[in-house]
């Protein structure tokens, strides 16, 4: 199929997918403990605004396990999808819909940190194996690590960062960072000030603003005023195509460069349109990396789905090589539940990120690249750090 | 605060109550005139950008696209009120907040299914797309200024309609007295549809308008609800001069808020709400209740 599918058509696809999945939710009679499948609890958003990125993390992660036999250590797989509606407070509902109703023997997803927050909270308690396969919320390394609990995405402070030094080294030494007064916002703006101070640069002002305002006239004035050499921000989709926008059209980026967090500039480009030039991000992938596992990658999951691959489609892809990874390790038996956690923190993935392994907290050990937008694509300028480590600070594995 | 920097703030300020105005007008004329507490009222403003984005797609001109958007909005707000709303008037506020929220959610996700979830950008006309430079580091967009010009020819066209013309006259006298209309012999039902339509179309107008400032993506509806709820409150329901002067309130508020008590941006607006109406309940150009 060469033309790209219509959202319609996508949709249905996935209802009638759905669909499937609660069929097979009947019991089956019967079956003989060796060839019993293994179940994968999926949660993700495959409604609302996440929903195209729950599709994406969905169809690389399965992607990855067809490519392996579409078994996992040799025994079939039932995948159990539960639309997270990215809402964290149907998420404990949710995480007990596939722990305790269905008895999943792996839990993924999802995207939205709130959702994060509570299903790995009910994971630790009940010892389910979790991957996380979006979700960046920092304290998922730190005071929420937890043995069974992996993450194949990234913390938020790991993708910000390495931008404070490499401000510096550019000259840049005193920014303003602006951004959305909320978790991820706080975080990806701390870890920027973090690197950025230790490197000795000096923050002049950090603007927050109340999420999801998005009417920044104000702060840019307070911006020119200001005069700093470079601002650092972070804000997401529609918020940061309209930031992208006002910062041009009030001719900041001639005199002031903007710097950003990696999502600034990953899904937005196209509706930024010039806006998005010259803008530089830190992130633990970009579409154009010339590594040969990437151009296979992308190439494939095109191939597949008819869509471009991007940054979630990459973390579902590499969630599902730790699952092939591990269960072939134990060979299919999901009752070793040790040996499956210490293969996974043994795991070195292939990614189309680049090698990747797990620190001590179980989160991804990985280079986070540096990334200027040039003609609507994110061009990879080169490694801004290698083999990026989240602190961890306050969980007890390290 | 220098006073160039003051300058521009005002400026920004006064710009974005315009842009205010324009997303309120609309929200205000329907409950003035027919009463109608209308919470899809964000759901046309969004209708209104998407339609921008997806025409001026196709014809390669935004101002084409507003030129066809217009008459289909106006279409969709006549059989919205044809459908919907028309069966409500007689009915407490409780049932059109009810209905009008059922509006959302089909709108949302029609928008889901025609359009799909990505954010859009709608380019500035090449006309529009300069900058005038302010200070030796901040420039200011055209387009903006365009948007300001435009609300003000929206304001006064209202005001010249409503004030000057027998169609007016018509929509203040059934606001007043709708049975007393009907016996002198006027189609009371069709004089509100029209105004229902012209209100959505007013509505998705801003939608089309603002697109190219404040790019197209779902749920943008939602984001200008609860703003406009606060412009028409402020200013007395119901008044096109009371929303006029409550979106340059805001405006000002908003704006100057951010720079001076930027730890409390987000309560400054509704902080200077509950000031107003602690001072006068009924708003600023509200009618006091009898």
């Amino acid at each position: 199929m060469t033309t790209r599918k219509t959202p319609t058509r996508r949709r249905f696809l996935s209802a009638a997918a759905g669909a499937g999945a609660a069929a097979s939710l009947l019991p089956a009679p019967f079956v003989l403990a060796q060839t019993a499948k293994v179940k994968v609890g999926i949660l993700l958003p495959y409604t609302g605004t996440y929903a195209s990125l729950g599709h994406n993390i969905t169809d690389a992660m399965i992607m990855a396990i067809e490519e392996a036999g579409g078994t996992l250590g040799g025994r079939p797989v039932e995948y159990v999808k539960v639309d997270s509606e990215a809402d964290p407070a149907k998420a404990a509902n949710n995480t007990n819909k596939l722990i305790a109703g269905e008895k999943v023997d792996f839990l993924t997803g999802p995207v939205h940190s709130g959702v994060a927050m509570a299903m790995v909270k009910i994971a630790r308690e009940e010892g389910t194996i979790t991957i996380v396969s979006n979700a960046g919320a920092d304290a998922l390394a730190r005071q929420m690590c937890a043995p069974n609990v992996f993450r194949t995405s990234f913390s938020n402070w790991q993708t910000c960062y390495p931008m404070g030094p490499e401000m510096v080294k550019r000259g840049h030494k005193k920014a303003v960072s602006i951004t959305w007064n909320y978790a991820a916002g706080h975080e990806m703006i701390g870890a920027f000030k973090e690197g950025y101070v230790k490197a000795g640069g000096q923050v002049a002002k950090e603007i927050l603003i109340p999420f999801p305002n998005i009417e920044f006239q104000a702060h840019l004035t307070e911006i020119a005023s200001l005069k700093p050499d470079a601002v650092f921000t972070f804000f997401s989709g529609g918020g940061a195509v309209k930031f992208m926008k006002d910062y041009d059209a009030a001719g900041l980026k001639k005199s002031i460069p903007l710097f950003g967090a990696g999502f600034l500039t990953d899904g937005t480009l196209q509706a930024a349109g010039p806006a998005g030039e010259g803008i530089i991000t830190t992130l633990h992938y970009a579409e154009s990396l010339a590594n040969p596992t990437n151009k296979r990658f992308t190439a494939a999951f095109k191939a597949k789905t008819g869509r471009p691959a991007d940054v979630f489609a990459v973390q579902g892809y590499d969630t599902g090589q730790l699952l092939v990874h591990a269960m072939k390790a134990v060979k299919g038996d999901v009752k070793a539940k040790k040996e499956i956690m210490a293969a996974m923190r043994a795991a070195k993935l292939d990614s189309p990120r680049g090698t990747m392994t797990f620190s001590k907290s179980q989160n991804p050990i990985q280079d986070i690249y540096l990334r200027e937008v040039k003609n609507g694509d994110n061009v990879v300028l080169g490694v801004a750090q290698k083999a990026v480590e989240d602190p961890g600070r306050g969980c007890g594995m390290t | 605060m220098d006073v160039s920097s003051f300058l521009v703030q005002s400026l920004n300020s006064v710009q974005y109550g315009f842009l205010l105005f324009l997303v309120a007008s609309g929200l205000t004329l329907i409950f003035g005139i027919l009463g109608v507490i209308n919470l899809a009222h964000g759901s046309f403003f969004m209708i209104g950008a998407y339609l921008a984005h997806w025409l001026a797609l196709k014809t390669g001109n935004l101002f084409v696209a507003i030129a066809l958007a217009l008459p289909l909005s106006f279409l969709l707000g006549l059989a919205v009120e044809r459908l919907a709303i028309g069966f409500l008037y007689a009915r407490d506020h409780l049932y059109q907040v009810l209905l009008t929220y059922g509006l959302i959610l089909i709108f949302n996700e029609l928008q889901r299914i025609l359009w799909g979830n990505d954010v859009h950008g709608v380019p500035v006309p090449a006309l529009l797309s300069a900058s005038i430079p302010l200070t030796e580091a901040q420039s200011y967009p055209l387009y903006r200024f365009f948007i300001s010009i435009a609300c003000i020819g929206v304001a006064a066209a209202m005001y010249l309609v409503i004030h000057r013309t027998k169609l007016g006259m018509l929509i203040r006298a059934g606001a007043a007295n709708r049975e007393m209309v009907e016996l002198l012999g006027f189609g009371v039902k069709r004089l509100y549809a029209l105004v229902f339509a012209l209100g959505a179309a007013l509505t998705a107008f801003a939608g089309m308008l603002s697109a190219p400032v404040n790019s197209v993506y779902p749920g943008m509806g939602e984001h200008i609800l609860i703003i406009s709820f606060v412009v028409v409150v402020i200013g007395g329901l119901g008044s096109i001069q009371g929303a006029f002067v409550g979106a340059m309130l805001i405006g000002f508020v908003d704006t100057f808020g951010k720079v001076f008590l930027p730890e409390a941006a987000s309560l400054s607006v509704y902080a200077f709400m509950a000031a107003v109406l602690l001072w006068r309940p009924q708003g600023l150009f509200g009618a006091r209740p009898a």
